[in-house]
């Protein structure tokens, strides 16, 4: 980090603001040097050539963007680069193992849960984040008894979901494709 | 977006000193609604001070309830053992909240202090008292279809779009806040403000002042509890309405009850005269309809959202009936508007 404390310019308009980092993404340590400013899902898309994660919205509101943190789904659009230099950050091109598919994109394909493609990548990153919430018993706003383990019915499914867009309305297939991984 | 300096303090005491003073110093949390009004030009801190890592993330029995981290998130908040257990309507409503993956982000103290959805608000290029005070209030007469019906003044009708704040609100909680001034705590409801004349503040707290947990104490009725929320579409979507309720119901008689409302004020609406009209009376649909009336008395509806007054009065009967029911409530449908 190098951020000065005085950031404003001559002309009274402020200076841009960079840091130097070491992200860990898909287990490679990538350094860059980003402007504050700047979300994951740019630095992401235009400094590490990972393309994958797309921007739909860039308002937290369509999930195109989802990568995990941690483990955990979360939105590269609303998180800011600087903020992500001590987490393990894996995106759409680190969850297969080499050339073997993760199994929701097998299933994906097996299931046709696409037609363009462009929520894709956001709709795989979050299915498999949602998959590791119901294994660690998470329960959702349908699950009917808070105090038992979530049965991932096309219900629960839709519901933990929700938070990924399809203009292309591949959600039947969505649906069938994390219904059979979660099965 | 106007440039900022990152930092990353230490620890509460630090991150205190960095803001104070500062007006242009913002803390920032999982940045869910921070960096989205950042980048539409509506908040311009010059400062982000990240409480993310020094925010407690912990949820612990006291004595009398449980206290809960600022730096708790969401996701972890609603799946976590002793909240689903002790607290289940606080459970319920941070589950009807935003997505998964936003809740894997949000925090305790950003989500109460997440700023209001009305769209003038977020538009720069309109005017909004709320952003730019004594520039006018355009919703009044535009688009307040999802704005309040309770509270409001006539330089603001917006509303407070949190879920967990109602069932905060429901339950009594305590906000523990830290700020140049020292530590104190303040009740919930009475965390947020009604607009009044003044409708920039969204809340009482003094600049500076830095939410370190929230302190929900234990409710004996909390098992027979909900959260019911009406909204748009049926998942992904903030409240039109909202109902937080907990009941004591003996011999058919309620003796004691706790209900807040979502979605239609500038805080999220404790129902005390609904509660009062309650204790005492006849666990009826009768009387329920009589407790909302009671409520609604209060509301002064704008002509594009007189809905909501029948739509909460509907709610609010139909959750506290099944709260009724005997062998407690089975969960039903998500209502949907049309
Ligand atoms: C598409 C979308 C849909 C959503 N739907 C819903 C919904 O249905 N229901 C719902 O309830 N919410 C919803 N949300 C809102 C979401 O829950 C909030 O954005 C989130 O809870 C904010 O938490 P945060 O930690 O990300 O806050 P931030 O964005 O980091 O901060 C919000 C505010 O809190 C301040 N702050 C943060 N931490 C502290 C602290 N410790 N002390 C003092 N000030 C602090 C910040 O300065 C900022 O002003 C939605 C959001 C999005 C983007
Ligand atoms: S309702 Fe409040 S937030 Fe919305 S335009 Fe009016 S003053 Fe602004
Ligand atoms: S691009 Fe991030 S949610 Fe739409
Ligand atoms: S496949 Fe086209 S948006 Fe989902």
């Amino acid at each position: 980090m190098n951020g000065e404390t005085d950031i404003t310019g001559a002309d009274g308009v402020p200076d841009p603001v960079t840091a130097d980092l070491r992200l860990s993404v898909n287990g490679v340590p990538r350094p860059v040097t980003v402007d504050t400013r700047e979300t994951l899902l740019d630095t992401l898309r235009e400094h590490l050539g990972l393309t994958g994660a797309k921007k739909g919205c860039d308002h937290g509101q369509c999930g195109a963007c989802t990568v995990l943190v941690d483990g955990r789904r979360a939105l590269s659009c609303l998180t800011l680069t600087v903020t992500a230099d001590d987490v393990e950050i894996v995106t759409v091109e680190g969850l297969a193992d080499g050339d073997a598919l993760h199994p929701l994109q097998a299933a994906f394909i097996e299931n046709d849960a696409l037609q363009c493609g462009y929520c894709t990548p956001g709709q795989l990153c979050s299915a498999a984040g949602a998959l590791a919430e119901a294994a660690d018993g998470w329960p959702s706003a349908v699950t009917p008894d808070l105090s038992a383990p979530p049965r991932l019915d096309e219900t629960e499914i839709r519901e933990r979901m929700s938070g990924n867009l399809c203009r292309c309305g591949a959600y039947p297939g969505i649906v069938a494709a994390v219904g059979q991984v979660a099965r | 977006m106007r440039p900022f300096t990152y930092e990353r303090p230490a620890d509460v005491r630090s991150a205190v000193a960095a803001a104070a003073g500062r007006p242009d110093a913002a803390y920032l949390g999982g940045g869910t609604n921070l960096v989205d009004l950042m980048r539409l030009g509506v908040a311009t801190p010059r400062t982000l001070v990240d409480v993310t890592r020094i925010s407690s993330r912990a949820i612990e029995e006291t004595g009398g309830g449980l206290l809960i981290g600022a730096g708790v998130r969401n996701g972890d908040l609603a799946a976590d053992p002793l909240v689903r257990r002790a607290q289940p309507l606080l459970a319920r409503a941070v589950l009807e909240g935003a997505s998964g993956q936003i809740r894997n982000m949000a925090t305790v103290a950003g989500n109460l202090l997440q700023r209001t959805r009305c769209p003038y608000f977020q538009d720069v290029t309109k005017p909004c008292n709320k952003r730019l005070p004594g520039s006018g209030c355009p919703a009044r007469t535009g688009d307040h279809r999802n704005l309040a019906i309770l509270g409001h003044s006539e330089h603001c009708v917006a509303t407070h779009p949190s879920d967990m704040a109602v069932a905060l609100a429901a339950l009594d909680a305590l906000v523990h806040v830290e700020g140049p001034g020292g530590a104190r705590t303040v009740p919930m409801p009475g965390l947020h403000r009604l607009p009044g004349d003044e409708p920039d503040r969204d809340t009482v707290l003094a600049p500076g002042e830095l939410i370190t947990a929230v302190e929900v104490p234990h409710l004996p009725f909390a098992a027979r509890s909900r959260y019911r929320k009406v909204r748009d579409r049926a998942s992904f979507a903030f409240a039109v309405v909202s109902v937080a309720a907990a009941l004591d119901v003996a011999g058919g008689v309620v003796r004691d009850c706790r209900i807040a409302l979502g979605g239609v004020a500038h805080a999220p609406w404790r129902a005390e005269a609904a509660e009062a009209a309650l204790r005492g009376a006849a666990a009826t649909p009768e009387e329920f309809a009589r407790a909302a009336d009671a409520e609604l008395a209060r509301s002064s509806p704008l002509p594009r959202n007189a809905f909501k007054a029948p739509l909460l009065r509907n709610v609010l009967v139909r959750t506290l009936t099944d709260l009724a029911e005997p062998a407690g409530f089975a969960e039903s449908e998500p209502v949907e508007t049309p």
